[in-house]
């Protein structure tokens, strides 16, 4: 595999409040090399976002990354100053946000968006921003783009809306996008459009990816590695053809199980029951035992690290190779789950 | 055949969107009209899950407040247990309010349509005491117990505050509100878009469980084509306002005749990434202020050809299914023709 381009390691947030510490984000560590997109999954709640908002630097006080390092290009970039990562953001790192319309000045013309960050970040004149602006625009597929350059965001519809937004994000040719939910306020037919717009743009810019979902479909379509992501932690990590049709840890398998297809025809759905737990009473061991149908001592005492597991790997005890050889009542065909 | 529980005959509902009287005078603007649904008919069986799906702005939550009556429709009829809706809205007699009673309604979003300023107990309870189904009292406190058991709640998170909740559970308190006056007939206008796939899959097991024991009859709005075919038992697709193919979901989900039906579940992620290839989905919704002319879907449709943008198709019997198209008429038409010569 060629070099990471962005890599995350040990990272962990807090939010320091009256009654002691939240850790929102706990020891996640990950890599993404250029042209690659790592999607990151996992229900409202499990740390996506924050982890996203970290690697930009606009995590929001009181939070905070309380230790761990980010590494763009092999620096650090999670200690820099505030002017310092102003630089890098836009630049090097762009972002594209759920909600088209509230990441948009409503009351510029888009052309005047695009042109101001085409200038910050290169050296252009004004006109030639311009044109690039229009070129940019034209690139992420919107028709007409020379009148609609000077068009304000409200005349343009939510699809149309999220292209512009992905354009802003191009716009100075960023090394890696960091996009978060970017097709949830979408339609499905518009929805697929821009996953191919994302994708195309990814392997022609060689543009390293962050793609944070809570929709399997979507990763399914665009990811080439997940990361599964419950209570503030990397449970799952692996190639997108392996989580998705051998997933190795139960979290995983619920979640999979959860989403209604075409191609069955049961009459229930797999569910996990309870809900995932709150930051301020993370269970003790693996934070999801209260609600895993394959939860024994182990769990509940000592919290489970990434270990290897078939293709992928997953935190879970049900991987550990000692228990496997030591405990029959856990097999390997056991683990393996049935779906 | 029975006479159908549910039945709508030509509702239509129709905004007026016009600019205020003296804009319209001095800048000498026509009024406008926005035409959320047009001309829509169908049938639910008793016992039956129906569903629409379509995308936003097609008019599906529309159609759930037509049946409602949060709004009172333009023109059309809305039937229910051989009742008309809008008498029963109008009048207070024992028939009326009855007929209220049979249909409830949950809502999409769980954080917006439970007061906050109410304990869960008092939310449960207001269908009843509404309808006097039980006077306050043991008895009630008993029958809201019961009804948070079916949802999987205990009579002790009847003292909470909704807030207390999550987005699951307040959707459950939802469900256990609506079922509260032993109603008929459930409108759920997209009742687990607000949630997390797996809270979704409590949610439409919950649904699936109390429909067999109740015998409830639902209509089931979504924009997610994969829920839908599961909790469906016929399914109707709108299209700005319109139904445009409407049968058993087998059908319908299995053989889509109309292009955009199958528009639509080509555009959805492919989780087994067999790798097929997707009908690239060109453009987007129209302006319903603006509908194009004749067929509304002809300005992406692929298989558009000469009548599509002249006059508008009907619903039409095709394979089992109801279908408004052109393009899947005339291919009907002329499969028909080949089998007559033939013999």
């Amino acid at each position: 595999m060629s070099k990471a381009l962005l890599e995350v390691k040990n990272l962990r947030i807090e939010f320091p409040n009256r009654r002691g510490l939240l850790t929102a984000v706990d020891d996640v560590s990950f890599s993404i090399a250029p042209g690659e997109v790592l999607g990151v999954v996992g229900e409202s709640g499990a740390g996506k976002s924050l982890t996203g908002a970290a690697i930009i630097g606009l995590l929001e006080p009181p939070g905070r990354i309380a230790s761990g390092e980010i590494l763009l290009d092999g620096q650090r970039i999670d200690n820099l100053p505030y002017e310092a990562m102003r630089k890098i953001r836009g630049r090097q790192i762009g972002a594209i946000f759920q909600d088209p319309l509230t990441s948009l000045n409503p009351l510029y013309t888009v052309g005047r968006q695009l042109v101001e960050t085409v200038t910050t970040h290169l050296d252009l004149s004004e006109s030639a921003a311009k044109d690039r602006a229009v070129k940019l625009l034209e690139e992420v597929g919107i028709p007409a783009a020379r009148e609609r350059v000077d068009h304000y965001p409200h005349q343009f519809s939510g699809g149309m809306r999220q292209r512009v937004v992905i354009a802003l994000a191009l716009a100075a040719e960023p090394k890696v996008i960091i996009a978060d939910e970017p097709t949830t306020a979408l339609d499905v037919s518009i929805q697929a459009q821009i996953i191919t717009l994302l994708k195309r743009l990814c392997r022609d810019h060689g543009t390293a990816v962050m793609l944070v979902t809570h929709d399997m479909g979507v990763i399914a379509e665009t990811a080439d590695r997940v990361a599964v992501m419950y209570a503030g932690r990397v449970v799952e990590m692996g190639p997108v053809a392996d989580v998705i049709h051998k997933p190795q840890h139960p979290y995983t398998v619920g979640l999979m199980g959860s989403i209604p297809e075409f191609e069955s025809d049961r009459e229930r759905l797999i569910q996990i029951d309870g809900a995932m737990p709150r930051l301020d009473a993370i269970p003790q061991g693996c934070a999801f035992n209260p609600r895993c149908n394959k939860v024994f001592d182990m769990c509940k005492t000592s919290r489970p690290e990434l270990m290897a597991a078939a293709a992928s790997r997953a935190a879970c005890w049900l991987h550990d190779s000692r228990l496997v050889r030591s405990d029959s009542r856990i097999t390997r065909s056991e683990s393996g789950l049935a779906r | 055949m029975t006479t159908p529980f549910v039945q709508l005959k030509n509702v239509s509902k129709t905004f007026d969107v016009s600019a205020p009287w003296l804009n319209r005078v001095i800048e000498r603007k026509p009024q406008s009209f926005l035409h959320a649904v047009s001309d829509l008919s169908f049938d639910i069986q008793r016992g039956e899950t129906l569903a629409l799906v379509g995308e936003s702005g097609c008019g599906k939550s529309t159609v759930a407040r037509l049946i409602v009556g949060l709004y009172a429709s333009s023109t059309g009829s809305v039937m229910i247990d051989g009742q008309d809706m809008r008498i029963a809205l109008t009048s207070n007699n024992e028939a009326a309010r009855a007929l209220r009673r049979k249909v409830q309604m949950i809502f999409q979003d769980p954080y917006a349509s439970l007061n906050p300023r109410w304990r869960v107990a008092d939310i449960v309870a207001e269908p009843i005491r509404t309808h006097r189904l039980i006077p306050d009292g043991a008895a009630l406190d008993k029958r809201v117990a019961k009804l948070l058991g079916y949802v999987k709640l205990t009579a002790k998170d009847g003292e909470k505050y909704p807030h207390q909740f999550s987005g699951g559970q307040r959707q459950r308190i939802s469900i256990a509100r609506a079922l509260a006056s032993n109603p008929e007939f459930l409108i759920c206008d997209d009742p687990t878009s607000a949630l997390d796939v797996s809270v979704q899959a409590q949610v439409l097991n919950l649904m699936k469980d109390l429909q067999r024991e109740m015998g409830l009859t639902y209509l089931f709005i979504s924009h997610n084509l994969q829920v839908v075919h599961h909790i469906a038992d016929r399914v109707g697709v709108m299209y700005l306002g319109r139904v445009v193919e409407i049968g058993d979901k087998k059908e319908v989900f299995g053989a889509p005749q109309h292009p955009y039906t199958r528009m639509l579940l080509d555009a959805i992620p492919d989780l087994h990434m067999t790798g097929k290839a997707r009908t690239p989905v060109a453009g987007e919704v129209p302006n319903p202020l603006n509908p194009p002319s004749g067929c509304a879907f002809n300005p992406r449709c692929p298989r558009k050809f000469e009548p599509c943008d002249k006059t508008r198709p009907e619903l039409v019997n095709i394979h089992g299914r109801q279908v408004a198209c052109f393009a899947a008429t005339s291919a009907q038409n002329s499969a028909t023709e080949t089998v007559m010569t033939l013999s």
